[in-house]
Formats: C-alpha cells, structure tokens, sequence
C-alpha cells in the first residue's frame, strides 16, 4: 500500500494552528481558516476537499505568500516561511483561471519561472523542452495561448508550475473548467505527473469524486476548519463527522442507542430493535443517542420475513443505469436508501407498496462524532 | 423591415427618424465646413468652384504655422507628462485593498473634470499672474503646467479601466514564478497595460491640442495656439482660409480617435 | 522573530507608501495647475479691485456684494444688480433649455444606438463619439456658418424664394441654444446608451405581454429603468452648459452674455477681478450643487436596482 509506504516521509508542509481572518467591518470580517493544523508528506498527493467558502483555498494562498495567517506559523520542510515573500517561495502554483501570460508563446509561458531564476538560456531551453515532452505538447511551444484549448491551457499551466522543479506544486481546482471528460483524462494526467516528478502535490477541489480517485491523502474542510484527515478509503467508509457524510456520497442517517463500546467499536441499538456492530472514529468514547451512518451499497433489499436489521415499505425504485436505488419508507419512520449494482438477469423482483427488509453488510455501520 | 404583424419590441415610433436626423446634423454643418474650405471664392456659403487656394493660403501663413506649431509642442508635452504621471496614479489606485486616501487620490484626480473650464481658467489666471509679477518669467512653461494638469484626468480613465479589467492573477502567478515585483511589473504589467496607455496619451493629446477656454486665459503675450488664434480669427469677416485650417485641425482629431476607438476595440 | 503577522504589517505599510509616492507627481500638477488656484481665487474675492486689472490687498466685500447688488451712482443705494442677475437668469435658462433638447434628440438616438445589431452598434456608437473628441470651437464655428446671415442656411433659404431677407439668427439666444446643443448632444447620448444598452429587452417584452401600448411601455418600463442615465447625461449636459464660454461668445456676440463671458469681461474690459472671481465661486457652487444632487439621485436609484 502506497499509503503506508508514504506514512514514513519527512514533512513538506506543517501548517501550526494557522487562522486567517479577513480585516473589514466588524460584520464583514470573515474567518477563513480557524487554527487548522495539517502536515502534508513528502511526496504525497494532498487534497483539501470542501464546499466553496471552506477556506481551503485560503490556505493553499497562504502557503504560497498570495496571503499572510492572522496566527499561527507555516514550515516548508521544518523552516518557517513567514519572511518569505511569493518569489523567494520554492512552491508554485496551478491557478484556477490558469493565468497563463497572454502576451508570451507557450514556451515562454514555461519557462518564465526559470528565466525569473537566472537560469541560462540553454538550461532553460532544454528545461522547456523536457516539460512540453511531459504534458505532450511539444507541437505547440510557439502557438499564443490565446490559440490553443482550454485542455492544452491546463497543461501549460502545469507544465509553467513544474518546470522550476518547486518543492510543492499546488494546484487550485485546476480541472473545474474543464468539461467531464477531459476532466476524467487530466485526473489520471496528474496522477501520472505526480508519480513521475515524485513532487508533493496539495490538490484543491470541491469534487469529492476527484478527490477520492486522486488523493493519497484528503483532508476534508468546513467553515474555516479541518473535520478529517485520512486517504480517500477511511474518508468514505468511515466518516466521523455528519458533514464528512453528508458532503461525499449518499448516506443513510440512523438514530441510535449506545449498548456497549470496545476499543474502536460499539454495540448501537436501532429503532425496531435490532443491534449493529459499528466502527467508531477515533478517541470517541459514546454513550446513550448516537447517530449512525450506513452508505446505500452497504445494505442490501431482502423479502419481509427473511433476516434483516430494519423493516419498511417499498415506496419508490429509481433506474440509475449502472444501478438502482431502493427507497424505504422504514416502519419506525424515516427513508433508507439501499443501492443495489445493476447486472443482466438481475432485474428488480420487488414492487412499490411492497413490505421489505433491510440486511446490512458486515461493518457497515460507523457511529458519528456528532 | 417590420411588416404588419412583424412586431418589434425593440422599435418605438419616431425615434428612428429621430435619430437619423441627428446622426444628419451632426454632421452636415461638418460636412459643410470642410466642403467650402475647397471653394475657389471667397464666400463661404455660396460655392464657386473646386480651389486648393485656401489651403495654400493657411500653409502660407505665418501666424498660422507659429501657433500650429506651438499647438503641437503643448499637446506632445502635456500628453506624455500628464500620461506618465496618470499612469504612476493609475497603478497606485487600483487593484489594492482600500486604504486611507484612496478615495481622496481618486477624486482629486478626476477633479479636474468637475471645475468648470472658466473657472479654472480665472483661478489660474490670478496664480499665474502673480507668479508672473514675482519671477518676471512669462514663458510657455505656465501654458504647459496648465494642459499637463487637465490632461492627467483624461489619461487616467482609460489607464485605469484597463487596470481593473486586468487578471490581477497573471502579476500573482508572475510572483509565483520567482519574479520580484518590479521584473512582475516590466514583464508582465506593462506589456499588458500599454493599449491604456497609448489611449491615454490620444485622448490627453487631443484634449490638449482642443482647449481654448484656458489657453486663452493663461497664454501670455504672443503665445497663440490654433484654436485661440481661430477664435481671434472669428471676431473678423471669415473667408474659407478658417475652414482649411478647420478642415486639418478636424482631419488631426478624427484620426487620432479613430486609432483610439480601433486600439480600444481590440481588446475586447 | 517576527511574526508573519508583523511581516505581512510592515510590508502593507510599505506598499502603500510606496501608491502614495506613485500618486504623488499627479497630485502635485493638479495641485498647482489645477485646483489649488481655486482657493487663492476665494481669497481674491475679498480683496479690492484695482483699477488697473489685478487687487489691491486690503479685505473686501464690495466684490461679493457687486454680484447681487449694485450701487447707485447718485444716491448710493444698493439696488439689486440687475445685469448680472439677468444673465444668470439667461444662463439657467438657456442650460436648462438645451439640457431639455439634448434629452428629446438624444434619447431616441441612445435607443436606435442600442437596438442596432451588435456588430454596427459600435460603429454607430463611433460617429456618436467623433464629434465629441473634435475641437468645439471648431464645431461652433461650423453651427456659425450654416446660420449666419450669408450663411448656407439663409443662402438656401432665399434661392429657393422662401424668405427675401436672410433671418437674423446670429447674436440671438436661439443661435446659443442651436449651439450648445448641438456641441453638448454627444455628451447626453453617450450615458443614456450606456443605460439603454443593459436594458433588459426580456422587460419590454412582458411589458407588451401584459397589455402596455408603446406609449406606456415607454413610460413605465424604458424611463424608469434608465433613469440613472437620464439624470447623467442631464448633468453631463447642464453643467458645461452653464459655464459655457466659448459658444455664447461665437455664435451670441458681445450681447448675450452667459455667466462664463461675464467672469472673463471682469479680467478684461471690466477690470474687476475680485467681482470676477467671486462670479467664478458662485458658479461653482451652482455646479457642485448639481454635481451633489446627481450623486444623491444616482446612490438612491442605485440602492433600488442594486
């Protein structure tokens, strides 16, 4: 697992209790970032996934010197980088709107970081070069970059960014502008790069579907604060906090009552009486209510009488194509989803009005934080 | 166009004619003008066939060419002085957080604007007089420090508009690639700007080369301009000599607006 | 160690020192060779007039009181200054006038502007703007030739046996009237196209949908919404209007005065420079009363539509 094998990388990033309040009125100031601490690895590809208006973008300004923390210290690799303005800063940046310079070539555009650098001419030729060759753009080094795509664009941003060799690239939602397939192919571009250039990559998104596939690690963001840290399986299986599953994937919200905890694992009581064995998140020690969190695929739809934890009414099937969605109205109250993997001779044997059970997957089950 | 049941929401009864009509006598007394500055008589209503004798004349003239050319002198001065300087404000009062004064640079800038050319005209008259009466200097330097000082409103507007309609995110990815502030201003800034600035420096050119209200108060002695020595002119029995000078003069101004309303539009 | 928090401070400080040092060649031409001579002429509108052009330095109010009133030269009452009085009158008037005029021809050619395909917009906006960036006084000796008395208007008019004698039109209030707006039109119809090209057809179009004749869409849907370039482009017109200078002295004569030629008389023929300049303040306190009274129009309509 690459995961482990990266857990064991020097620090490239620490972020110390960082805040960043925006001066203004007293009803204008804006906290964006509220002491958030983080340390991104060596080599890793970090995301910071929330809603827009998370701070997660504020942080990643802060790191590269667009921005100065209200409190708190920032190191690159164990150094504090306050005293560091932007172009002192071996980091460079992806831009959302790519800020490619409209009045340089694509080569120029490229090597503008080094040329900044003092770089001579042949290195950064043959720097330039190098780059085009790894984004696959080798045809375009003297086209405008009004003239080409807005894929290519993102490649000669990325290119721009990674030619200096900085110690972190950051990248701020590089694909949103991009439409959904190209968007699919630069996933794995980047994921390629990554590998290739072994450069720490703090990736900015609010796709949870790109986050998951890219990341090796996320840290999940809301109103200035970081809920989760974790690689995308834990983030997705075992989410700690409402928003956590709320903001990426469907979810199933049951209340519930504590019978007995373990180590990292609880004994929860349903309505309707059944008992789950549930995960627990990290340190929490519950008692009494909990809410408990059952992903929609982690369930399956059985006919009334066969062993189930929860009982209901069928009350609607929506057809995704790849799959499709049961809606149970449960005889305790309140709606459970169940989502069941379309295949060929697997077509629905249930109907609407019809009484069912709900069988959950073994570990299906996580207790919130909340 | 719009047949009967062809209803347009964007027509409205008359205004078209309206329109027209005023798009006519914009510019028929125009029109009228530069065609009688071809005229062979001596009248400027009544034509008498095609002449370049007036035009010869104009050229011929000294106090013509003498004011023309002082014209010329004042506007290229005020023009790239006033463009510099409202280009130092331009960049100094945009894109930046709000700070104390900002306001107050931006509005003493456009002040200018507001005054009444006549009175600005009187109030530096009275200044410049006792400067006068105090150094003994009565050179052209007060004509230039005059159109310097109405021009630099005039560049800063369209500097400052291409400033804000600028991606501020190109200066900070150019910081980003280890470009100190000022290579991020000669490299990317500046390169970027200079459309502004060339219009900047028509429009004060322009703007300098037309003004009479002041010019004619603050002029010294024997320091004509075109326009003042036309509005002279004026006063006396005109023959179509005025309107050759007219004619040029509007030639001038119409060609430089004309690069300026081409060099704005590219942009777009 | 400092903070990035002192950092960031110190170098904030920095920067905008450094806006004010770069604002600061602009601020001192316009300083010196624009506004500042503003207040010395408030100064020498206390002073005494010397006979010779220029003041005498001894406080005064006679200048002040010479813009209302006037002494009279037997009994040496103060009667209310009738001349100058009637030529602010006249100047009022005949802005208000042209203000008006401007608004009648220049709305309907803002809104054929504005309802032109987008690509000949610009060009039709461009011959708008033409005239606007040529030379006035050339533009009013152009409005002179075609109304003087053997001027191509007259000349026309007689040939085609219409009049026998050419219609006195120079040196009248008319001729400043034609003149002024005729010079001042541009500056109407460029805000109002400004308004009028972010009208909302999708607006006129319900407004038609919910029964409205062209008339009342007019005046309950187009005027409202472009309102703000309405009061504008009054503004832009009435203020240079009134201080109007060199179109009252071309096209009125030594006549029909407006304000600007009454201040300059006072620095030529009249010798009176502290009367003068006390004129040139009162004029522009009319003019900045409309300038505060436009700003207050356009905040509130900008709060009702913002």
């Amino acid at each position: 697992m690459p995961e482990v094998d990266k857990a064991d990388r020097r620090p490239a990033i620490e972020a110390k209790n960082v805040s960043k309040v925006f001066q203004g009125a007293a009803q204008d100031r804006v906290t964006a970032l509220d002491a958030v601490s983080v340390t991104i690895r060596e080599n890793e590809f970090f995301t910071l996934l929330g809603p827009s208006g998370c701070g997660k973008t504020t942080l990643l300004r802060l790191i590269a010197g667009f921005d100065f923390p209200t409190e708190g210290e920032i190191l690159l690799y164990g150094e504090d980088i306050a005293p560091l303005p932007p172009h002192k800063r071996p980091v460079n940046t992806v831009f959302q709107s790519y800020a490619l310079f409209p009045h340089m070539t694509v080569g120029q555009n490229i090597g503008f970081g080094l040329e900044m650098l003092g770089k001579s001419k042949a290195e950064t030729a043959a720097r330039v070069d190098q780059m085009l060759k790894l984004v696959q753009m080798q045809e375009l080094k003297n086209r405008r970059t009004s003239q080409i795509s807005g894929g290519q664009q993102q490649r000669v941003a990325l290119a721009r960014a990674l030619a200096p060799h900085p110690k972190v690239l950051l990248l701020d939602e590089p694909l949103s502008a991009l439409d959904y397939k190209l968007r699919k192919e630069m996933q794995i571009e980047l994921k390629r790069l990554q590998h290739e250039t072994g450069i720490t990559f703090i990736f900015v998104t609010q796709d949870q579907e790109e986050a998951l596939t890219m990341s090796d690690r996320i840290a999940v963001m809301s109103r200035g604060k970081i809920l989760q840290i974790g690689s995308p399986r834990e983030i997705y299986d075992r989410p700690a906090e409402r928003f956590v599953a709320n903001f990426i994937g469907e979810t199933n919200f049951l209340e519930g009552d504590t019978v007995s905890t373990q180590a990292d694992r609880a004994m929860v009581r349903l309505p309707g009486g059944a008992t789950v064995d549930a995960g627990l998140p990290q340190g929490l020690k519950p008692s009494g209510k909990v809410t408990v969190v059952v992903r929609p695929e982690h369930a399956d739809i059985v006919k009334a009488g066969q062993p189930a934890t929860l009982a209901g009414a069928l009350s609607n099937i929506v057809y995704f194509g790849t799959d499709t969605h049961f809606h149970v109205a449960l005889d305790t109250g309140g709606e459970f989803i169940v989502r069941h993997q379309n295949s060929r001779g697997n077509e629905s044997a249930f109907a609407v009005g019809e009484k069912v059970g709900i069988a959950f997957e073994p570990d299906a089950a996580q207790v919130l934080r909340d | 166009m719009a047949n009967a049941g062809n209803f347009s929401v964007r027509r409205l009864t008359g205004f078209t004619t309206i329109a027209i009509i005023c798009f006519l006598s914009l510019y028929t007394p125009i029109l009228t003008l530069v065609i009688f500055s071809f005229n062979a008589g001596t009248s400027i209503a009544i034509w008498e066939g095609f002449s370049w004798r007036w035009y010869e004349r104009a050229w011929a003239n000294e106090q013509v060419q003498e004011a023309a050319l002082r014209s010329l002198q004042i506007a290229s001065f005020a023009a790239i002085v006033a463009t510099t300087f409202a280009t130092m404000a331009a960049i100094a009062t945009t894109r930046t957080r709000p700070f104390r004064g900002l306001t107050a640079i931006y509005a003493f800038v456009n002040t200018p604007l507001m005054v009444p050319e006549i009175v600005t005209a009187i109030a530096l008259l009275i200044f410049f007089a006792s400067i006068k009466v105090a150094t003994g200097y009565t050179g052209l330097g007060y004509l230039l420090a005059a159109h310097t000082a109405f021009c630099i409103p005039f560049a800063y507007l369209p500097i400052r508009a291409r400033l804000e309609s600028m991606d501020l995110t190109l200066e900070t990815a150019a910081a980003d690639l280890y470009a100190t502030p000022w290579r991020a201003f000669t490299r990317v800034t500046l390169p970027l700007l200079w459309p502004g600035i060339i219009g900047g420096l028509m429009l004060a050119f322009v703007i300098s080369l037309d003004d009479v209200v002041i010019t004619e108060l603050v002029k010294s002695a024997g320091q004509e301009t075109l326009p003042t020595y036309m509005l002279g002119q004026f006063r006396r029995v005109v023959t179509p000599e005025m309107n050759a000078i007219s004619a040029v003069f509007l030639g001038i101004s119409i060609l430089i607006v004309t690069l300026f309303f081409f060099l704005t539009r590219k942009r777009n | 160690m400092a903070t990035a928090r002192e950092i960031a401070e110190a170098a904030e400080r920095r920067d905008i020192r450094q806006r004010w040092l770069l604002s600061a060649p602009a601020l001192v031409v316009i300083f010196f060779a624009g506004i500042g001579p503003l207040a010395i002429m408030v100064v020498y509108s206390f002073l005494e007039k010397s006979g010779y052009g220029g003041v005498v330095w001894k406080f005064s109010t006679a200048g002040w009181e010479s813009v209302f009133f006037q002494r009279d030269i037997f009994d040496d009452t103060l009667q209310f200054a009738d001349a100058h009085l009637s030529i602010f009158w006249r100047s009022v008037k005949l802005s208000v006038i042209t203000t008006f005029l401007t608004l009648i021809f220049g709305f309907p050619t803002a809104f054929f502007i504005a309802t032109r395909p987008e690509r000949t917009r610009d060009l039709w906006l461009f011959l708008i703007t033409i005239p606007f960036w040529t030379n006035l006084l050339i533009r009013t000796f152009a409005i002179q030739e075609v109304i003087r008395n053997e001027g191509i208007a007259n000349t026309v008019l007689i040939k085609l046996g219409i009049i026998s004698q050419p219609i006195q039109m120079m040196f009248t209030d008319f001729a400043i009237m034609l003149g002024m707006t005729y010079v001042f039109l541009p500056l109407m119809v460029l805000p109002l196209y400004a308004s009028l090209e972010k009208l909302d057809f999708r607006l006129v179009e319900a407004g038609y949908d919910l029964y409205a004749n062209r008339f009342q869409v007019l005046r309950r849907i187009i005027i409202p919404l472009v309102k703000p370039g309405i009061i504008a482009g009054s503004i832009l017109v009435f203020i240079p209007c009134l201080g109007a200078y060199v179109t009252p002295r071309v096209l009125g004569g030594g006549k029909n005065l407006m304000i600007g030629n009454l201040i300059e008389l006072q620095f030529g023929q009249g010798r009176n420079w502290p009367l003068g300049a006390a004129l040139s303040i009162t004029l522009l306190i009319i003019v900045v009363a409309a300038l505060l009274v436009y700003v207050r129009q356009a905040s509130k309509s900008g709060q009702r539509h913002g």
